[in-house]
């Protein structure tokens, strides 16, 4: 073990650049490369050492690379930038400003993360380490209190003080639907002794949604070690993380860390020496939304075609190949360690009367700071979007953001207020969900946005029961229908019919939710769905069938650009004299109005 | 892994090398010269020092980081001290060796080595 560990002596700086999925795909790698080559001939690598870590979370400015000890953070940085952060910062001390990221309010300064707008209100548990430590070295994980909580779980604490601590900690799960964790482990470890399984599901299938790769592709330990509590505690002796294909480089960590806590002795035989076994395996799924689900999970991890089963029996009674096995989210595991070694009212401490802790967001759509972000349960809507994203993108105005992806349902402008947490999402048609938040603005048409939810669905049905394969199909129709100008007032009400037999008659939550995008739609967007179908106008000015672009005769000026560049010629005119689009022709492609120099074309 | 304490090996070996990383409002910082004229003076070999001999020290709270031109660059290498509550101290004319020695008897023992400050170097 000795000659494994890798000794930093005299390093006196450190290089922290973002192996995370984004900022890999916008050329970490190739930085990191280039740090390396321009330290060497600097002469300072030896004193200067580059980590590749997780998700920093503003992945929007990505790659991010972040000096320490001064906490430097630099945004955006490009291979032909390192030559000059090298000289300057690293051999000289002179911090590059240039490359520093900026506030909204234009200022460029070094100071600790915590101040930095996008981290103010954020509060990092489960993301603690992401960012932080290099994912792929155990002893970095173990240098802040990694695997303590496991030590300390299984040589003071018995598996009912275990449970006891994450019940009074109110800790719920992060996966969707918030079920308090404790109450799956007491069920599961009340079974009769026997094999028992622990199963992490990292399926995450949500469109948009990346925290759980994040977690895991920045602090796979802390998962690793969750699960080790977990099986402690219902008397577990082998678990098993569900993780799509499509997730390589989280794949990648994974494997490392379990490599290397198995080296350790922190996964396998006589762990701490107190006689607890445990080991962990991977288990890779296609990709399908459905094998999020609980049961289909296990009939995919059994070996099956992921398909769902009734329930009861629940899995924590008959689970994997029929035996007591509990199932958590990724960031539910993120949180167990922490709440371990800092005492359940620490936890309980945090956020609101019923939902504790923090929540992670996948912040996606029209928003200025794309990226992840932590916040304390109850942090309002409007703290994410306006402080925290930074806003929407080109002064346009929010009309509303979705949160639980497909599951979900929308949270308009006069909700903006509204504490994030699982109740108070649910009594507005909303939910939590896996922590997708799609921002949505004015240029945004619910009833396409609902569509686009609905399509998936229909792409993700597995088909094995009716209500679900069939009926959401209809009702992908019925909105096709209206948002193609053929709608008509009644295709309204059988919207509504057809979700309410969809969610009372669906075989698992992938369909009983379903019909979630389309109602809250519905509720607080009726009448964009009543100008669609009534007047055939879609007042976003988003479904194509339904727009007209028209010539402003009196902006008009006659300049032609617009009938030179129609595609189809559908414009046309005198010189010097109003034109006009003939909309029989028009294809509605919209290069016109991008064209006109007088903003005399107009789309409605 | 057998015990706690194996645990707890690992744990110490490795958090004085990366410790720097977190935020931290208060502790010591010391902060060295490296503008061009501080580095010609040998300030490179002054920070090294610094960094070894608090690692190896194990003090806690303590990062030693860098700045550009202090100012006083006939007195390079400069190093500057800052103790939460204290005034800053500012040493002059640094080696590796006098910054051993602000390591074990300012930072350790709060002492303040007098005799490298610059107001000492001044009289
Ligand atoms: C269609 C469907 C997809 C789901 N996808 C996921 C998923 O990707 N990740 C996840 O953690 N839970 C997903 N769930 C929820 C799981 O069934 C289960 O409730 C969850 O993993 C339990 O963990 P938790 O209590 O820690 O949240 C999905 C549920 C449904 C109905």
């Amino acid at each position: 073990m000795e000659g494994k560990v890798v000794t930093m002596n005299l390093v006196r700086s450190h290089v922290l650049i973002c192996g995370g999925t984004g900022c890999t795909s916008s050329g970490s790698e190739t930085l990191i490369a280039e740090f390396d080559a321009q330290l060497k001939k600097a002469g300072i690598e030896d004193e200067v050492s580059v980590v590749k870590t997780g998700c920093f979370g503003l992945c929007a400015l990505g790659p991010i690379v972040i000096v320490y000890p001064e906490g430097a953070f630099y945004c955006r940085i490009k291979p032909a930038d390192v030559e000059e952060l090298v000289r300057e910062h690293l051999l000289k001390g002179r911090i590059v400003n240039r490359l520093l990221y900026e506030e909204a309010t234009g200022e460029r300064e070094v100071k600790p993360l915590s101040e930095v707008q996008f981290y103010k209100k954020q509060l990092r548990i489960a993301l603690r380490n992401c960012g932080v430590i290099d994912p792929e070295r155990i002893d970095e994980y173990i240098a802040f209190d990694g695997y303590k909580a496991l030590g300390k779980a299984l040589t003071e604490m018995s598996p009912e003080q275990v449970i006891e601590t994450i019940k009074k900690s109110g800790l719920r799960g992060r996966g969707g639907a918030g079920f308090p964790t404790a109450l799956k482990w007491e069920f599961a470890a009340k079974q009769p002794k026997g094999v028992k399984y622990v199963c992490c599901n990292a399926d995450e299938g949500d469109p948009g949604a990346f925290m759980d790769r994040s977690v895991l592709e920045g602090d796979p330990h802390a998962v690793i070690e969750a699960m080790a509590i977990a099986a402690y505690a219902i008397g577990s002796e082998q678990g098993y993380i569900y993780i799509r294909a499509e997730y390589p480089i989280a794949v990648k960590r994974l494997r490392i860390a379990i490599e290397q806590a198995k080296e350790y002795g922190l996964l396998g035989n006589d762990i701490f020496g107190t006689g607890f076994n445990f080991d962990l395996d991977l288990r890779l799924g296609a990709g399908a939304f459905v094998c999020g689900e609980e049961t289909a999970l296990m009939t995919s991890i059994e070996g099956h075609r992921g398909e769902p089963r009734p329930r009861p029996p629940f899995p924590a009674v008959k689970g994997l190949w029929a035996v007591p096995t509990i199932l958590n989210n990724v960031e539910t595991y993120a949180n167990v360690p922490r709440i371990i070694l800092n005492g359940a009212e620490w936890f309980a401490d945090i956020g609101t009367e019923k939902s504790k802790g923090t929540k992670v967001f996948a912040l996606g759509g029209k928003i200025n700071n794309t990226g992840l972000v932590e916040v304390p349960m109850g942090t309002t809507l409007r703290e994410i979007v306006e402080e925290i994203g930074g806003g929407i993108p080109n002064g346009k105005k929010f009309k509303a953001a979705q949160t639980g992806g497909p599951s979900g349902g929308c949270i308009p402008m006069e909700l903006i207020d509204t504490p994030i947490d699982y109740d108070s999402l649910l009594s507005i048609g909303a939910m939590m969900g896996s922590g997708g938040l799609i921002v949505m603005d004015e240029d945004s048409c619910m009833v396409d946005i609902a569509k686009f939810f609905l399509e998936f669905t229909v792409d993700e049905s597995c088909g094995k029961c009716a209500p679900c394969r069939i009926g959401t199909k209809r009702m992908y129709e019925l909105l096709e229908k209206i948002t193609s100008g053929k709608g008509e007032v009644s295709d309204i009400e059988n919207l509504r019919t057809l979700a309410g037999s969809i969610k009372a008659t669906a075989l698992c939550g992938l369909g009983q939710t379903a019909p979630n995008p389309v109602l809250s739609t519905l509720r607080y967007f009726e009448d964009e769905y009543m100008a669609h179908v009534a007047e055939k106008r879609c007042p976003a000015g988003v479904c194509k069938d339904l727009l007209q672009y028209t010539i402003d005769k009196d902006k008009c000026k006659g300049c032609s650009i617009c009938a030179k560049n129609c595609p189809v010629g559908a414009i046309s005119g005198e010189v010097k004299k109003p034109y006009v689009i003939d909309p029989a022709v028009c294809i509605k492609c919209g290069v016109c109005e991008g064209k006109c120099p007088f903003k005399a074309i107009a789309r409605k | 892994m057998k015990s706690l304490a194996e645990l707890e090996a690992i744990r110490n070996k490795t958090l004085g090398n990366i410790n720097m990383r977190q935020d931290r409002e208060e502790g010591v910082r010391i902060v060295v010269g490296m503008a061009t004229c501080g580095i010609a003076a040998g300030a490179r070999p002054v920070l090294n020092a610094l960094v070894d001999e608090v690692s190896k020290r194990g003090v806690k709270n303590v990062i030693v980081s860098q700045t550009g031109c202090i100012g006083m660059c006939r007195l390079e290498p400069i190093i500057e001290v800052y103790v939460p509550g204290k005034e800053k101290v500012t040493y002059v004319k640094m080696n590796p060796e006098k910054a051993v020695r602000v390591v074990s008897e300012h930072i350790v023992n709060q002492q303040p080595v007098l005799e490298y400050t610059v107001g000492e170097a001044e009289q």
